[in-house]
């Protein structure tokens, strides 16, 4: 046992549930066999993984550092952009089928309405944060000015 | 150059067991609701209606689904549908705290060590495929091509073995991260004094931190702020009233018309193909049972009439409360000869996979259960079933038949 371990590189419990996790897991897997979009769903679920790990994340990440070079100001300046941008992109990513109007057809059969509205109402809602956020970096200056006179 | 320095560098300071460990413990209160009334949704459809069919013993023990309270399955798929999206900035934030572990050095320590990054795989794949479809197909954007069901259905039990594994293993550790800092003082530590978590073996403390630009109680306000965002955009369509206007990025913020039909509709008849000549006066509801026999409209709204305020709750989580005016479906039983009906098999004039549902005995005989001819005091209009549809307590929206043209009801053997 005890060889077992220290060649497979953690205890029993470990190998155990990981064995019945890939087991469940494939055993789900096959009711896709046959399938003739199994492919589809495969491309699908791997794609999810790496367009996250690969596209979204060193997409913000890279925007989050060019946010970090601003000029430094008595009040930082970098969370009244990073929040209402944040705020921006997740409500894209998560509603672009409406923003980008990408299923018109189904969405009228499911609905009755067009998509139409979606757009502009995201571009006021971004607009909307933003200038919460610069009324709120607004009343910092001045705080933090008057405090320092 | 090695392969070490082509490896991005991570220098967030407030990366650390403690604070994935936050957003884990939330996502380990909040999923396994997600997991449940998704799992619900598949038997409330019904006995042998469960889409896909046949997954073996992938699914919660078979019951009848109740319809009582009449309000269930809006409370379900709501919540299976607004809690999910109210984690996905959890759910994101959770990876963004994890993702040096994706490019730690040797890639492959040992066997466990290979292993345990394959479950991950399926964890991390099988939640974002999960919310990808989930989202597409709430907003009718079938992109994927493959069918949402089938594919849903099967991620979701990649993501509960992945799941379940990753909380057996990790769950030690996550308790040990959290005693590691107080809440209390993180959420009184201002930006001046956030220091990073202490390194340790865990991989996701930098050794190269930058200076914090966001306080650690402000990484849990953002986040926080994120789920409250989406909270709001979403809840309007399934609560109604004054709040649907508030989810307007969402097909479910809005209703198509005014009036007593002006809710909204779930399918148009011009997309279900449903031809006015065959809705006309020459329209015959086709009753069987112990004997058979064919209703006109008239002749319905003849028999005596019952009136319900009950909802209509979608699979994609958006319900409507309506009152509806119509037969008894448990009076129509009694009519085709058959006091006690095991069951009631519902037609449709449309064509499709939708066409036809089968309700059980205590929804067939539910006192509030009805042929639909009117609502809220007006005739149905077309979209909404004209001449006449299916409003059962608590059965997913999908069953509740439009544009109906024939109901069997089978004698108990």
């Amino acid at each position: 046992m005890k060889r077992l371990t220290s060649r497979y590189g953690a205890g029993t419990g470990h190998l155990l549930v990981l064995l019945a996790c890939l087991a469940l897991a494939a055993y789900a897997a096959s009711f896709l066999l046959g399938d003739p979009d199994s492919l589809t769903v495969l491309v699908w679920f791997a794609g999810a993984a790496v367009v996250h790990d690969l596209v979204v994340f060193p997409l913000y990440a890279l925007t989050d550092r060019a946010l970090s070079r601003l000029p430094r100001a008595r009040v930082p300046l970098i969370n009244h952009i990073r929040l209402p941008l944040l705020g921006a992109g997740l409500t894209f990513i998560m509603f672009l089928p409406g923003i980008l109007r990408q299923s018109a057809g189904t969405h009228l059969a499911a609905t009755g309405l067009t998509q139409q509205p979606y757009l502009a109402r995201w571009l006021w809602l971004v607009l909307a944060m933003f200038v919460a956020s610069a009324l709120i970096y607004a009343i910092r200056r001045v705080r933090a000015s008057s405090r320092a006179s | 150059m090695s392969a070490r320095r082509l490896r991005p560098r991570f220098t967030s300071p407030l990366r650390g067991p403690w604070l994935t460990s936050v957003f884990g413990a939330v996502l380990l209160a909040g999923l396994p609701l997600v997991i449940v009334t998704g799992l619900l949704d598949y038997v409330a459809y019904g006995p042998g209606q469960g889409i896909p069919a046949g997954v073996g013993p992938l699914r919660l023990p078979a019951f009848d689904w109740p319809t009582r309270p009449s309000w269930l399955f809006r409370l379900t798929q709501g919540l299976h549908v607004g809690l999910g999206l109210v984690l996905v900035p959890v759910v994101l934030a959770k990876l963004w705290s994890v993702i040096p572990k994706l490019f730690t050095w040797p890639p492959a320590r040992s066997v466990a060590h290979v292993l345990e990054r394959v479950s991950l795989l399926l964890l991390v794949g099988s939640i974002l495929f999960e919310i990808v479809t989930g989202l597409l197909n709430i907003q009718y954007d079938y992109a994927f091509g493959f069918s949402f069901y089938t594919g849903h259905y099967l991620g979701a039990w990649v993501f509960i073995a992945s799941f379940v594994a990753h909380v057996a293993l990790k769950l030690p550790r996550m308790v040990r991260a959290l005693r590691s800092r107080s809440l209390r003082t993180e959420l009184a530590t201002p930006l001046s004094r956030t220091e990073p978590e202490p390194p340790d073996d865990t991989g996701l403390v930098t050794r190269e931190a930058a200076p914090p630009t966001l306080s650690r109680r402000g990484v849990l306000g953002v986040v926080g702020g994120g789920a409250l965002l989406v909270g709001v955009l979403t809840a309007g369509q399934t609560i109604g009233g004054p709040l649907r206007d508030l989810a307007l990025l969402l097909p479910r913020g809005r209703e198509p018309g005014e009036g007593p039909n002006g809710f909204a509709i779930n399918k148009t008849a011009a997309a279900a193909g449903i031809a006015a000549a065959r809705t006309g006066a020459d329209w015959r509801l086709v009753l069987t049972g112990a004997t058979r026999l064919r209703l006109s409209r008239d002749e319905l709204l003849g028999l005596p009439q019952h009136t319900a305020r009950l909802p209509i709750a979608c699979v994609e989580g958006w319900s409507t409360v309506q009152t509806w005016t119509g037969v008894r479906l448990r009076d129509l039983a009694v009519l085709a000869g058959v006091a006690r009906p095991s069951s009631a098999l519902v037609v449709s004039i449309e064509d499709g996979p939708f066409a036809r549902a089968t309700l059980t005995a205590g929804q067939a005989g539910d006192p509030d259960a009805l042929l639909a001819l009117r609502v809220n005091g007006a005739d149905l209009s077309l979209d909404h079933g004209f001449p006449a549809r299916v409003i059962v307590p608590a059965l997913p929206g999908v069953h509740c038949t439009k544009w109906v043209r024939a109901i069997d009801f089978p004698s108990p053997r």
